[in-house]
């Protein structure tokens, strides 16, 4: 290196460093609590011993993959990929497109201040905790005491199982998956509609377009680039799982839908103790979505829009 | 411009529309606050369902008696505040020096970070390294593992891009250093995004609990949202008194919904003050992320 160089680098590094102190801590939360981890998914192609490192751990039968091939065999997991795949799918196809004609819908309020009232309201349910939703919902819904089911009964119709008859349960889940964000998810579309050039409207309110026209013809083309973007993160995200949702809003009389896989991951890791089977079963996940999610972002741009890198 | 009579005609459709989806926002939260105010007899015969029935505040008085309930409200609002500073800290730390064209390794440094948000090790290899560190069944847990989100991180440096870099250049003129920059020039300016950002991580520590759920066995620091699920999940009000240690059982339907509202005002309060902030956050984040 030539002196010149070294003292460029060293005023460089006087002027700098602080930088690099900042970000010293983010880098190793980073480091410990998301990198070494990855460390111990070695755990799915061994056997799990409490008394050694991940390093020392002898390797599981089949080359490693027993216990892949172990959750593939059982029942119960092989319930909880059913499981999530159903509820992502239906949340795509009934969840997915609600936003966006919401967004639509409050694009066209006439009345400002309406409108304005209206947005802080359906955000709300966005700021409750699943717990809470939950709560709510086994209150709402309750046979005999609860406000829907007593709706019900006044109008001469039987008492609904909402959410302790497994195909209610599916219909509840979806549902209260829109009540809950719904609202939220159009706040990105409202800024994409927003973003839309004027006159484009007003050129098209000359010709004399109707109001549907209007929203088929330039609000929708307007929007693609946004929903292209949300429909390649909801499709990574097909194997994917919450936790919080299914686990608030089930119980033991729905187990056999409401098992997903983060929660099979619950109950037989960390209170089962099967970390060599938990953890395949995790690793199968992460890894189905990031294929999902790198397919899906290849789809787009092959049909000719950006993606999502 | 003239509206013609089937564009009106749409408009208040659309109104309807519009209203129906306040009202099915807002009635099962007004339901449930009736039910919090209204006798347990007439609650259990199904009189109430908007306004209260045989209105008292025994349920709010037996909640606010039992020391674990208050005691897990106000930890769980340490907890959030705790949280909300740190993680603050911890993602201004992270983004600001990323804004920097000249960094040296920020590339690295950048795809270190956002590879995490693609690929995670999951949950039993987290508990495992958190069983390691000795952190389960600490109050750390609650803190550390989710120090930083790196949305968020995406959405104060979109932000803070934004911001002019000429102001930046004149500071340093005037010989301030990165720091002096940060807080005298940056910080300043960045007050929405800093306030949506901290909403997000308080709504986030106050609503979660699967952590808790996870990495905590000891009942002194539940947070309130996993004390609630215990107690909304107990079958019969004697569970509930044994459990969670409220003394009188016979209100206990009441006194879920009470418990319910306690865990719901603060949020409520809070939300519509900040919505101008929030909206912005979200759309930057939709742009870059």
């Amino acid at each position: 290196m030539s002196t010149t160089k070294m003292s460029k680098s060293l005023v460089y590094m006087k002027r700098y460093w602080i930088l690099y102190a900042m970000l010293a801590l983010p880098m190793a939360f980073f480091i410990i609590f998301r990198y070494i981890p990855m460390g111990y998914i070695q755990i799915a192609f061994k056997n799990y011993s409490i008394v050694q490192s991940p390093w020392q751990m002898e390797w599981a039968a089949n080359h490693g993959f027993e216990y892949f091939i172990k959750a593939f065999s059982n029942r119960d997991f092989l319930y909880a990929l059913r499981n999530t795949l159903l509820l992502n799918f239906l949340d795509l196809l009934i969840g997915f497109p609600a936003p966006i004609m919401l967004a639509i819908i409050l694009n066209e309020l006439a009345f400002k201040r309406f409108k304005k009232f209206t947005q802080t309201v359906v955000y709300m349910p966005h700021f409750l905790s699943w717990v809470i939703i939950s709560g709510m919902a086994l209150q709402l819904f309750a046979p005999t005491t609860g406000l829907v089911n007593i709706l019900l009964n006044n109008m001469g119709f039987e008492s609904i199982p909402f959410l302790n008859d497994p195909k209610y349960w599916v219909a509840t889940y979806i549902f209260l998956g829109i009540w809950q964000s719904c609202g939220w998810n159009t706040i990105i579309y409202l800024a994409a509609i927003a973003g839309i050039n004027p006159e484009l409207y007003e050129a098209s309110a000359v010709d004399g377009a109707s109001r549907l026209r209007k929203i088929w013809h330039i609000t929708l083309p307007g929007l693609r680039p946004t929903i292209i973007v949300l429909l390649i993160l909801s499709l990574g995200q097909i194997l994917g799982s919450e936790f919080d949702r299914p686990y608030a809003l089930s119980n033991k009389l729905v187990s056999e839908v409401s098992n997903v896989i983060s929660i099979f991951v619950y109950n037989n890791g960390i209170r089962g103790l099967q970390f060599s089977l938990s953890t395949a079963v995790g690793l199968f996940q992460s890894v189905v979505c990031v294929i999902f999610l790198f397919a899906a972002n290849a789809l787009a741009k092959k049909s000719g829009d950006r993606g999502i890198w | 411009m003239i509206k013609s009579r089937s564009h009106k005609i749409g408009d208040w459709v659309i109104a309807a529309f519009c209203l129906l989806c306040v009202l099915a926002c807002l009635l099962p939260v007004l339901n449930i606050l009736a039910r919090s105010l209204s006798s347990a007899d007439a609650l259990v015969k199904g009189e109430v369902l908007l306004w209260p029935v045989g209105l008292n505040f025994d349920a709010y008085m037996t909640v606010l008696g039992d020391s674990k309930y208050t005691w897990s409200l106000l930890w769980t609002a340490i907890l959030t505040v705790i949280v909300t500073l740190w993680s603050m800290f911890m993602t201004v730390m992270c983004a600001y020096p990323l804004i920097y064209d000249n960094l040296k390794g920020k590339k690295i440094i950048l795809a270190i970070i956002l590879f995490t948000m693609y690929f995670s090790a999951g949950t039993i290899p987290t508990y495992l390294l958190l069983k390691e560190l000795h952190l389960l069944n600490n109050p750390l847990v609650l803190i550390i593992p989710n120090s930083i989100s790196v949305f968020y991180v995406i959405i104060m440096r979109s932000f803070l891009f934004g911001i002019p870099e000429s102001l930046r250049e004149s500071a340093e003129l005037d010989g301030a250093g990165p720091l002096r920059v940060l807080v005298s020039v940056y910080l300043p300016l960045s007050m929405p995004v800093l306030a949506t950002l901290a909403l997000f991580y308080a709504v986030g520590r106050w609503n979660g609990f699967s952590d808790a759920l996870m990495f905590m066995s000891d009942r002194t620091y539940f947070p309130i949202q996993l004390l609630l699920y215990n107690i909304l999940n107990s079958i019969t009000s004697v569970e509930v008194a044994t459990q969670e240690g409220f003394s009188s059982p016979g209100l206990s339907e009441t006194i879920k919904s009470a418990t319910v509202m306690f865990a719901t005002v603060p949020i409520l309060l809070v939300y519509p003050w900040l919505q101008r902030y929030f909206i912005s956050g979200v759309t930057i984040g939709a742009v870059k992320g």
